[in-house]
């Protein structure tokens, strides 16, 4: 019906065969160089919401490498942070605090996560765990608006002293405006990737983690706390979390309306392999670009608004070809 | 012993379901359809309370329309379709005087049953455009004014500001992908033919509603001279954002009424200063109206707004949306004579609906709002409209009143109208009598 | 001591094999079948008929089509909403293309449309499972929701996007639009539920479901043991499509009556279902009633009960204590019960096999 509908549809009798490939071959590749700075602008936009999708896919795949988790409720995480550290500010504690406060409150939700979900549920197949984090979400999303209300609310960014307005650029003919925040968000992720990384190669517990991820089995018998472990990286997650929030709260506002959004992560989990935080970096950029373009020159062919698919679609023509992701390890089956 | 569950569940919902206490007869049921949860909460939460504190207000003030008291019940839809019909469902029993879905989803929804079940939907500005066709609609109310009409008076207004001259420019239309959104277009496309404008469109995906760069980028593209934006919910602050962003001149991004949330041009900051929305009724708290309801209704207590938000626009949307219902019922009180009234008569009170200015000083709400006035065949009235912008704290009148572009909007509404029936057989001929005004 | 089948004898094996082999079982099916489709439309409520049995055996309906999949197959779906849609709305052109062909045959034959499509996407399933899997349904989730909306061809181009349902009559009795009463549209809506339960469960009993539970337990075992993947994935996702796209037209025809299709059929509604199959038991049809009936009594109670037992909640409470209750509930049996009430179900039958004397 989709596709028969598509081409039944008048507006799609309009083209002509030649005009239809014009459009989609010569025309928006016209556009580009017709106005190369609406192209570094379409491409810098993208990659600044590539950052964010690759924020929400690194909270996933700090997870997956640690146990083996599919946390579906990253993306609820990042609202219910950026939430309770608002909710603390209204309450009139000052910002640094509140953001001290949250963290704590992430804490709190790891080691609750990992008592009462991830114990119970060790050795049990990939999908139920997968399935205990739909559970998650929603109490999650439950927990939130109990406590908070359901509203949206504004990120405190001013108070956290996130810089903000445009800055201008003249070039190629054009002008191209960079927000001080999206800089300001793409700083903060590299940092916090490369923090990640430090962590991972130069402490124990990062040597740890990387053992737990290697096999948790190795790693027990050589005295590695699972659950410690666990709680650990549900925290890191926490924090990214956080971070994810403060930056996504503001750019638009916080509100479980993010949800959805959060899904983006899964394609680029897809692109980027569930098990490699640069893939995850990697694929938020290709996705965030990808999509953007898509949206600007290819979108207004079918009326536009593809860009709510379109990363889908990008990530399942992807899983054809190498179902293992960017970087991902190759997946070997045993019968 | 066979399905302990779903029979314990069963039993439980019959109980619910035959447990509803039955309101005396001598009351006026009044139930509101709101929505203080969900994405869309941020703009709900408002006008749920505006809504409920103005009927409050009669019932303490006055002890309620005509010395019949009002009773409140909200039913919590979340602007979700699904959870709007079982409101329905549950309040319909209860011999409600009339339904606001509140949703145009809803509304859509309840607009087949309305003449089967005996209840008027007065869906004020939103819900089906051509529902303000009083031939084919009997049942169901739209005013003071449509989508459609909106959509004319931005063009009367962009033609003022441009001196008449709209030849060569580009208006663009920044809505919500949804039924809701895509209202205006038919409107704007017959205008685009008759002033020789270009018009554009840029749909926002409902998933997409935070993130709408690409739309700006190619607002950017176009050279846009004008946006009008048909959006609602957490796309409104995020597309003032983008503007001011974009660096669009924010004077010139003109917002549906729904689009004029005193939250949605805050998240703007400084930059949206300028930011224009459509409006039929004023804010501020300072309407004699608006000091009773802090009178009646605050001190005591009896609300769930905080002060500072009476005199918001949708709070004050809330209060208009109310006073509709109120006059509803007390001209269905001077034509039937009755006091407790059903549903079958406040629809007759609301084809009957005449506010005049000397009705509307009597309310406290002289300079609030203008007349409004519906008839048999008209259920809207194509009222006036203002525009108004934000002067970086509230919402401040910034036009005359402007009458819609009737000429136009009346014959689309007509064929809209003539078409929707036309798809369903079993479509109910107006058999009630028009009602003498 | 009531349920117990010492003094039945099976004499066949076709009788080893029935669905219900215990006496027991078939009176209480017949007993079920008897209230609802006689106690019910006469004894209830039009607000318990139209808001709570309507929506269950939707749901029902819906559940048993993911469960198909998710369940028997083990191919877990997140589009299930949309593919409910394209039933929905291909029932909707059907019944407007061709007015006088009966409403029931489109509302059965929609469920072809949406299995083709269900097919379609069901294709990537050869390569991928799992997670990937269910990234690639959400890409047909959000690329056929996106075609709700921006083909207008599938809503006859009406000026508000809604699907508009006409009426349509059953001996001249309305059972879709405004003038079906709840209790015609229950009864037809009963009548296809159980018509489709009772395929469905021939259909799950015999060698194709037992090539999906194969497929499920073992894919790359079911292989060797003769079963060709491709064709047995593919008839997994059009049967369950089928199931969907049947729940999604009669959603719309006797339970919405028209209205904004796109926005019914959204992601929220494939997350809802998937929890009915969760909490009700993967791999089970009796499962699908009991995870549909709790997940859409549970918010009605806490919306509609509590205040009418006197108990006042907020609406915006009784909306957040929904979702908290949803998602423990989930954590709550995957942890204690990994196969959901259908389960609990069974060990309670077992139970009362033995009862009072368990030795």
């Amino acid at each position: 019906m989709d596709l028969a509908s598509l081409l039944l549809a008048p507006a799609f009798f309009a083209f002509d065969l030649l005009g239809l490939l014009k459009s989609i071959f010569v025309t928006p590749f016209a556009d580009m160089a017709a106005m190369p700075d609406l192209l570094v602008q379409t491409i810098w936009e993208g990659l600044v919401s590539g950052v964010l999708y690759a924020l929400i896919a690194l909270g996933f795949v700090l997870i997956f490498k640690a146990s083996g988790v599919f946390n579906f409720a990253q993306g609820i995480m990042v609202v219910f942070a950026a939430l309770t550290l608002v909710g603390f500010h209204e309450k009139g504690v000052p910002a640094w605090l509140a953001v001290f406060l949250t963290l704590g409150v992430m804490l709190v939700l790891a080691i609750a996560v990992e008592r009462v979900v991830l114990r119970p549920l060790v050795n049990q197949p990939d999908i139920i765990l997968f399935m205990a984090t739909f559970g998650l979400t929603y109490v999650l999303i439950g927990l939130g608006e109990f406590i908070f209300g359901g509203e949206p609310k504004q990120m405190i960014a001013e108070q956290l002293y996130i810089p903000r307005g445009p800055i201008d650029v003249a070039m190629l003919g054009g002008r191209v405006t960079f927000q001080k925040i999206d800089i300001a968000a793409a700083v903060i992720a590299s940092v916090m990737i490369i923090a990640l990384a430090l962590f991972f190669q130069y402490t124990r517990i990062g040597r740890a983690l990387r053992a737990v991820a290697d096999s948790h089995k190795a790693a027990l018998s050589v005295g590695i706390s699972l659950n410690q472990i666990w709680v650990i990286v549900w925290f890191a997650a926490g924090i990214v979390a956080l971070i994810t929030g403060i930056m996504w709260g503001a750019r638009s506002e916080v509100s479980f309306g993010l949800d959805i959004i959060a899904l983006k992560a899964l394609p680029v989990l897809i692109l980027g392999g569930f098990t490699s935080i640069p893939g995850a970096i990697v694929g938020g950029l290709i996705i965030g670009i990808g999509e953007k373009l898509a949206e600007f020159y290819w979108g207004p062919l079918v009326g536009g608004g593809i860009e709510s698919w379109i990363a889908y679609v990008i990530a399942l023509g992807f899983l054809m070809v190498r179902p293992q992701g960017l970087f991902g390890d190759k997946i070997i089956e045993r019968i | 012993m066979k399905h302990p569950l779903t029979k314990t569940a069963l039993a439980a919902a019959a109980f619910a379901s035959f447990a509803v206490p039955s309101f005396a007869q001598d009351s006026i049921y009044v139930p509101l359809l709101t929505y203080r949860t969900g994405p869309f909460a941020g703009s709900g939460v408002h006008i749920a309370n505006g809504m409920r504190d103005y009927l409050e207000m009669l019932n303490q003030r006055d002890g309620g329309i005509g010395g019949v008291k009002i009773v409140i019940e909200e039913c919590e839809t979340g602007y979700d379709t699904k959870k709007g019909v079982e409101c329905y469902e549950s309040v319909k029993g209860k011999n409600p005087v009339l339904i606001g879905p509140y949703s145009t989803g809803i509304t859509l929804q309840v607009i087949p049953k309305a003449a089967v079940d005996k209840i008027p939907v007065l869906s004020m500005a939103y819900g089906l455009s051509a529902s303000a066709d009083g031939t084919n609609f009997p049942w169901v109310f739209n005013p003071p004014v449509t989508y459609w009409d909106g959509a004319s008076v931005f063009i009367r207004h962009v033609i003022q500001a441009e001196k008449g001259d709209l030849k060569g420019k580009t208006i663009g239309l920044i809505h919500l992908d949804a039924p809701f959104g895509k209202e205006p277009i038919p409107v704007l496309e017959a205008l685009a033919k008759e002033y020789g404008f270009t018009l554009k469109l840029y749909p926002v995906p409902a998933a997409q509603m935070q993130n709408q760069g690409s739309q700006w980028l190619a607002i950017r593209r176009d050279k846009v001279d004008w946006i009008y934006n048909q959006g609602w919910g957490a796309m409104n602050p995020t597309a003032v954002k983008e503007a001011v962003k974009n660096g669009f001149p924010i004077d010139k991004l003109v917002g549906v009424w729904w689009a004029g949330g005193d939250d949605d041009a805050r998240a703007g900051e400084a930059g949206a200063k300028g930011y224009k929305t459509l409006n039929f009724h004023n804010t501020g708290a300072d309407f004699p109206v608006m000091q009773d309801i802090l009178k009646h209704v605050h001190e005591k207590g009896l609300s769930q707004a905080k002060k500072e938000q009476v005199g918001e626009n949708l709070y004050n949307r809330g209060v208009y949306n109310s006073m509709l219902i109120a006059e509803a019922v007390r001209t269905a009180q001077k034509i039937t004579g009755k006091k407790a009234v059903k549903g079958e008569d406040v629809r007759r009170g609301l084809e009957a609906l005449n506010i005049t200015e000397a009705r509307l000083k009597e309310l406290g709400m002289e300079g609030f709002a203008n007349a409004v006035k519906v008839a048999c065949d008209d259920h809207n009235g194509h009222n006036k409209v203002f525009v108004s912008q934000w002067d970086g704290t509230k919402y401040v009148k910034a036009s005359e009143w402007m009458d819609p572009m009737k000429s136009i909007v009346r014959p689309l509404i007509e064929a809209e109208a003539k078409d929707y029936v036309s798809k369903d057989a079993g479509w109910p001929k107006r058999t009630e009598p028009c009602e003498k005004g | 001591m009531f349920y117990r089948e010492s003094g039945q004898f099976k004499k066949t094996y076709a009788a080893d094999m029935a669905v219900f082999p215990i006496l027991q079982d078939r009176i209480g099916i017949a007993i079920i079948l008897f209230v609802a489709a006689v106690i019910i439309p006469l004894f209830g409520s039009t607000f318990f008929i139209s808001s709570v049995m309507i929506p269950f055996l939707v749901f029902s309906l819906a559940a048993m089509g993911l469960n198909i999949v998710t369940g028997y197959t083990g191919l877990i779906s997140l589009g299930t909403g949309a593919f409910m849609g394209v039933g929905a709305f291909a029932c909707y052109k059907l019944t407007t293309i061709f007015p006088n062909v009966n409403i029931i045959i489109w509302i059965l034959a929609s469920g072809f449309f949406s299995a083709a499509i269900g097919a379609l996407f069901g294709l990537p399933s050869l390569r991928i499972k799992g997670f990937y899997l269910a990234v690639a349904t959400l890409a047909a989730q959000f690329f056929l929701e996106w075609c709700f909306v921006r083909i207008p061809w599938l809503y006859n181009y009406s000026a508000s996007g809604a699907i508009q349902v006409p009426q349509r009559t059953l001996f001249d009795l309305p059972i879709t639009g405004a003038n079906a009463t709840p209790v015609t549209r229950y009864l037809v809506l009963l009548g296809i539920v159980v018509f489709l339960t009772w395929i469905a469960s021939n259909i799950l009993h015999g060698r194709i479901g037992r090539t999906f539970m194969a497929v499920r337990d073992m894919d790359i075992a079911a292989e060797l043991m003769g079963i060709r993947l491709l064709p047995a994935k593919l008839m997994a996702f059009a049967l369950s499509s089928f199931y969907c796209g049947v729940a999604g037209a009669v959603m719309m025809f006797l339970w919405y009556g028209g209205g904004e299709a796109a926005d019914a059929f959204n992601i929220r509604q494939s997350f809802n279902i998937l929890f009915m199959v969760i909490i009700g038991g993967l791999g089970s049809l009796i499962g699908c009633y009991f995870g549909a009936a709790l997940l859409s009594a549970v918010p009605l109670i806490l919306k509609f009960g509590f205040p009418a037992m006197g108990i006042a909640i907020g609406s915006q409470t009784a909306e957040h204590i929904n979702h908290l209750f949803v998602g423990s509930l989930i954590i709550f049996f995957l942890i204690v019960e990994p196969h959901g009430l259908a389960r609990l179900w069974q060990i309670m039958k077992q139970k009362l096999r033995t009862w009072p004397f368990p030795y």
